[in-house]
Parts: C-alpha cells; sequence; structure tokens
C-alpha cells in the first residue's frame, strides 16, 4: 500500500471537508437569517462583536459554534440512549462522505475517489440520511419526534425515487455515471455556440432534480419533518450540538446540492467559450476551479432565494407532488430522451 | 492490491474522516457542556402539558405502503441506470438498434401500468383528498 | 496480504454485524439489531468491490441498505411491539426442527467452502479480458442482450409487489 496516496487523499479529504464544505456551511448559517432579515425587512443578526468589529453580523456563525460546544446535551428520559447519539452523526457523516466524488477540477487530481459510478455513490451514501430522520426521532421517546421521524422518512423515500429516475435521462445523453466523465461531456458546444451542459439537453431533469433534492433536504417549502414553528420535529427532543449537528447536516446539504447540480447540469469545472489553449496551464486550472466554486455559491444561493420565497406544503399536498407529478414526470422525462436518443 | 482499488482506499479514507468529524464534536460537547438534569428537563417535550400517551405506539399502515412503492421503484431506477448508461452503444447495429428503444418502453411501461393501478386504487392519496377523491368514494359505497 | 488483511476485516465485521441480528444482548431492542443488520449489508459492499463487482457493490447498498433496510425500519416503527406484546420463550417442536434445519445448512456450507478451499485456484484479474469487469457500461450492454427476457420479466416482479403491498396494506377497512 503507498502511504504517499493516502497521505494526499487524507490531505485532500481534509480540505474539502473542512476548508470548503464546513465553512461554507457556517457560512450559509449566516446567509440564511440575513437573507430572511433583508427579504423581510429587518435587520438581522448583527450583534456579534468582536472589539468594534462587527462584519455584518459574519461572526454569528462562530458564536453559535461556542454555544452549541457549551449547552448541555441531555437525553430526556425513556430515550435510546446509543441510537440518540449515533442519529445526528449518521446525519452528518452520510452527508459529507458524499463529497468524496464530487470533480473540483480537471483530472484526477482534483477528485477525492473518481469512481466509475460516481452519481451512484452520491444517492447510496446519500440514502443513509434517512436513518438520521427515522432513528433519531423515534429514539427520542416523544410523540412529536416519532410524527416528525415518520413524516420525515415518507418524505425523503418519496423524492428518492424522482431522484434516481431522472438522472437517468443525463446518463442516457452522456453515456456514463462517472461525474468526472459527465462534466468532459459537457464540454462541447451545441451549434457551435450553446455550452452542452446538463440544463440544456435535460431541462426537465434539472427542474425536477432540483425540486426533489430540495424536498430530500427538507426545507421549506418541504420543512414538514422539521416544522420549526409548529415544533413537531423530528429533532424537537435535541439540544446543544446533538440539535446543531442536524442543523449543519442542512446547511452542508445545501452545499452537496448545489454541488451535484453545478457537475452534472452546470457544465462542472468546464468554462465555456475559452479555449484552454490560450492561457497558461497553472492559471487554467485555478480558474476552473474557481468558476466551480462559484457555481456552486450561485446555486446555493438560489436555494436560499427559494426556502425564502415559497410557504410550506400541506402533507397531502407533498404526497402528492411527490407520486403523482414528478414520478409520472420523470418517468416522461426518460421516454422522451429515450425516443430523441434512437431517432438521432 | 490493483490501481483499481485506489479509489475505494481514498473513499475510506473520506468515511473515516466524516464519521470522525461527526463524532468529535458530539462528544466535544458532551465534554464541554454542563450536565445538571432534573425531572422537568428530562420529560417528553409535550408544549409543557403532561404527556397523556406514549410514543411506543402502532402508526398507520399507509407509511409501511410508500416504503414498499420507494422500494420498487428504487429497484426500476436502478435496473434503467445501467441501461441508460450503455443506451447509446446499445443503439448501434451490432447490439440491438431501434429495438433497445422498445426494450427500454416496454420496462417502463409495465411499471407505468403499476403506478397507474396504485393511483387508481388511491394508495397514493393522503387525508385531504382521499375524502373527495372518486376512489375513495367508490370504496365507502362498498 | 493486504488484501487478505482486509477481507478478514470486512468478513470479520459481516459476520459479527449479522451475529448481532440475532443474538439476544444486542437484539432485544428490534432497531438496535436494523441497525446491525444495517453494519453487515454495507461491509458486504466491501466484500464485492474486492471481488471487481464495482456496480454490484454500489447496487448493495443503495438497495439493502438503503432500501430495504428502510422498509425493515418502518415496519419496526410501524408495530412498535413492546414487551408484553411477546408470549415468553416456549421450546416448540417448530423451532427444533429450524435448529436441526440450520445445523445442516452450516455443516452442509461448510463441507462446500472447505472443497472450494482444498481446490482453490486463483483467477488474475488483471488479464485484458477482465479490465472491465463488473463496470456500469458493461453490465448496462449484458442486461439488455444476453438477459434481456429476465430484464423485461423483472418488471412483471415489480408490478406483482406493487399490487401485493397494495392487497397487503388494504386487507381490512382500506388504507385510513
Amino acid at each position: 500500500m503507498d502511504w504517499m496516496f493516502m497521505l494526499i487523499a487524507l490531505l485532500k479529504v481534509l480540505v474539502v471537508l473542512v476548508v470548503f464544505v464546513l465553512m461554507l456551511g457556517a457560512v450559509l448559517t449566516w446567509v440564511e437569517r440575513r437573507m430572511s432579515a433583508l427579504i423581510q425587512d429587518r435587520l438581522g443578526p448583527n450583534r456579534a462583536q468582536i472589539g468594534n468589529v462587527r462584519a455584518w453580523g459574519l461572526l454569528h456563525p462562530i458564536a453559535d459554534m461556542f454555544k452549541a460546544f457549551t449547552k448541555e446535551d441531555f437525553v430526556p428520559a425513556g430515550a435510546n440512549r446509543m441510537l440518540f447519539f449515533l442519529a445526528p452523526a449518521i446525519a452528518l457523516a452520510s452527508t459529507l462522505a458524499c463529497f468524496a466524488v464530487i470533480p473540483f477540477g480537471p483530472g484526477e487530481h482534483f477528485t477525492i475517489a473518481p469512481l466509475d459510478s460516481g452519481m451512484l455513490f452520491i444517492i447510496a451514501i446519500g440514502s443513509f440520511g434517512i436513518y438520521g430522520v427515522a432513528l433519531g426521532g423515534w429514539a427520542s421517546n416523544n410523540n412529536f419526534g416519532l410524527l416528525g421521524a415518520l413524516r420525515g422518512a415518507a418524505q425523503l423515500v418519496s423524492y428518492e425515487v424522482t431522484m434516481g429516475l431522472n438522472l437517468v435521462g443525463v446518463f442516457a445523453v452522456f453515456g456514463t455515471m462517472s461525474l468526472s466523465q459527465l462534466v468532459l461531456g459537457q464540454g462541447e458546444l451545441l451549434w457551435g455556440w450553446l455550452p452542452k451542459w446538463g440544463v440544456v439537453v435535460q431541462p426537465v431533469g434539472f427542474v425536477l432534480f432540483l425540486i426533489a433534492s430540495m424536498a430530500e433536504n427538507k426545507r421549506a417549502p418541504f420543512d414538514l419533518p422539521e416544522g420549526e414553528s409548529e415544533i413537531i420535529g423530528y429533532f424537537a427532543e435535541f439540544s446543544a450540538m446533538r440539535f446543531a449537528t442536524f442543523f449543519l447536516t442542512e446547511f452542508v446539504e445545501i452545499v452537496l446540492i448545489a454541488a451535484i447540480a453545478a457537475t452534472v447540469f452546470f457544465g462542472g469545472w468546464q468554462i465555456p467559450w475559452l479555449d484552454p489553449q490560450g492561457v497558461a496551464g497553472g492559471f487554467i486550472t485555478v480558474a476552473q476551479i474557481g468558476f466551480f466554486v462559484f457555481k456552486i455559491i450561485a446555486l446555493c444561493w438560489l436555494q436560499m432565494l427559494i426556502r425564502w420565497t415559497l410557504p410550506r406544503f400541506r402533507y397531502d399536498q407533498l404526497m402528492n407532488l411527490g407520486w403523482k407529478v414528478l414520478l409520472p414526470l420523470s418517468l416522461a422525462n426518460i421516454v422522451v430522451t429515450a425516443i430523441v436518443l434512437a431517432l438521432s | 492490491m490493483g490501481s483499481e482499488f485506489l479509489p475505494y482506499v481514498a473513499i475510506i479514507i473520506t468515511i473515516v474522516v466524516a464519521v470522525g468529524i461527526a463524532l468529535a464534536i458530539l462528544v466535544l460537547n458532551a465534554v464541554l457542556g454542563p450536565k445538571r438534569p432534573s425531572e422537568a428537563k428530562m420529560g417528553p417535550f409535550e408544549c409543557g402539558s403532561d404527556v397523556v400517551d406514549t410514543p411506543r405506539k402502532r402508526i398507520n399502515v399507509r407509511f409501511y405502503a410508500v416504503a414498499i412503492f420507494f422500494v420498487v421503484f428504487d429497484i426500476e431506477a436502478l435496473f434503467l441506470i445501467p441501461i441508460a448508461v450503455a443506451y447509446r452503444d446499445l443503439l448501434q447495429p451490432q447490439h440491438l438498434g431501434v429495438f433497445a428503444l422498445f426494450a427500454l418502453l416496454l420496462f417502463i411501461g409495465v411499471l407505468a401500468i403499476g403506478l397507474w393501478y396504485v393511483w387508481g386504487k388511491g394508495a397514493l392519496d393522503w387525508a385531504f383528498d382521499a375524502l373527495t377523491s372518486s376512489a375513495a368514494r367508490s370504496d365507502a359505497n362498498e | 496480504m493486504a488484501e487478505q488483511i482486509v477481507f478478514y476485516i470486512l468478513a470479520t465485521g459481516v459476520l459479527l454485524g449479522a451475529l448481532a441480528v440475532v443474538v439476544p444482548p444486542f437484539a432485544r431492542n428490534p432497531l438496535h439489531a436494523a441497525v446491525a443488520l444495517l453494519t453487515t449489508f454495507s461491509l458486504m459492499a466491501g466484500l464485492f468491490v474486492m471481488l471487481s463487482a464495482h456496480l454490484l457493490a454500489i447496487l448493495q447498498i443503495v438497495v439493502y441498505a438503503g432500501a430495504v433496510m428502510i422498509l425493515f425500519v418502518f415496519a419496526i416503527m410501524l408495530l412498535n411491539l413492546r414487551k408484553q406484546d411477546f408470549s415468553p420463550a416456549k421450546i416448540t417442536a417448530w423451532k427444533i426442527l429450524g435448529a436441526a434445519a440450520a445445523f445442516l445448512i452450516a455443516t452442509r456450507i461448510a463441507m462446500v467452502a472447505g472443497a472450494a478451499v482444498s481446490t482453490h485456484t486463483a483467477v488474475d484479474l488483471s488479464l485484458e479480458q477482465y479490465s472491465t469487469f463488473g463496470s456500469v457500461h458493461d453490465v448496462g450492454i449484458a442486461l439488455a442482450t444476453k438477459y434481456l427476457l429476465p430484464f423485461e420479466i423483472t418488471a412483471i416482479l415489480l408490478l406483482v409487489a406493487v399490487i401485493g403491498a397494495l392487497v397487503v396494506t388494504r386487507r381490512q377497512g382500506g388504507l385510513r
């Protein structure tokens, strides 16, 4: 076994997970509060300060972190201690692990694990998040918790069906499900001017993906499992860092959805209309990674905007949307894609 | 081990780090946080009122039905994914040609019948529309 | 060498997880047993990777860990059986028969495994013909050409499962 390889892989993992994903997740908690405040004509959090520096409330995530770490993480009587401890860990770890297959730049050096079936890996590992919801709600021995867990788990499985099916169209168009191959396939131009991005060749697929993945993330308008204004969430009994872990997972998942969407539907690190030959080698790589990060941030922002624009669904509306609208649409999308590919 | 396993080594490292981060912050909190249990704090959260019934109760069977439908359609998606990846090659004359399209349509068609059936039987209806949909009304008349 | 170490770690994990599903101190709580089974399923994927069955490894996780186990967890939460719901353990004729059958199957497996070990011939997976073995693309081609009929019959099987689910959950008083 090559120790050098393992060391480099560890370094890559730490850079991606700690420096990029968790940091961006923490900043997103600030964006969430600040953006909602601006939308609702409030000031939002701006009091945390070190010396005289307030930095528009940017210090709040740090203050929140200290608060969450030093609060009491009590376990309610009658709760299942083991599952109560494991549930938040499963939720966060399964979301973080998905970043292993995201290609951040050209070549194998900028992917932690260039897997042949990268997209399926994300679906596989991501599905462990359901256990975080189901076990967490059940373990807390609370009626609200159980209700939230059931609703949450049923919602997650319903939208996972759509998630799997609507990616079939993309795989058929590009003939691969390796994420790095998908990005390479999106480098071409259609008719000489239109970038062959996933969103161009699979517009319905992108819309379905965005809806299904936002439902998977359990955020408004799909936030019934947690229902923060009614407090019947699966994490009703979770306090301190246990709660903060669920909370952070949500924001990490925003980054994950943005990263997948950018990779599969927006050309990954590809910069359209730019001839790589014309620029010096090192600079172009930095530009491509930067452009990928820019796409991720833009898609995070889009999700935030949707979350603070739409009101919550009713539970029957949620299930109807999943099973009676999105599922038939994704099947139709596959059929249309298959026919178009067969004709061309 | 061959080089084809290298990505999996990287994946194991990622999973170990991810689980490590998650466990570390939970354990750190357990160390740093105070421990002041009280009877009121330990009781189940019910908006301040006493608990009248246990959460260890049986739940509505329709959640189970949704889980089964999920398993079925998830497996359908998983069967379609390898076909989709190979679809362009399958359309080549040496494999199936246009027949690949019909093979795919037949597979999706059979499952679409399943979806249509459960839809018509009202198994996808939830509280509000179950009261108004025609399927529910005809059930009530039986 | 490293390969063998990884194999034994994975195999031990698989067996320990499977034991924890049925052996009392851990298995007394059905959800604990479910978590143990989840571990077994996940580590089994590692064994598939070692056999170069890359797609199968991921499908193992998606289908068993991601879908079938969810169904189990739903069933456990659905019933929420408590201790008083179980009748006290008794030794019945069925249990004796079951134990005998388990013993016979176990000895049979041990015999087959022993025979396989003694006549073991290593397959060199680095050969040209194995280079894309188990890849998504190859599985897709095989599924739609050589195994087209089983593939289409699978759709009918899944259709039967959907209808069966409907029958099971509606037997008494419908879904409401």
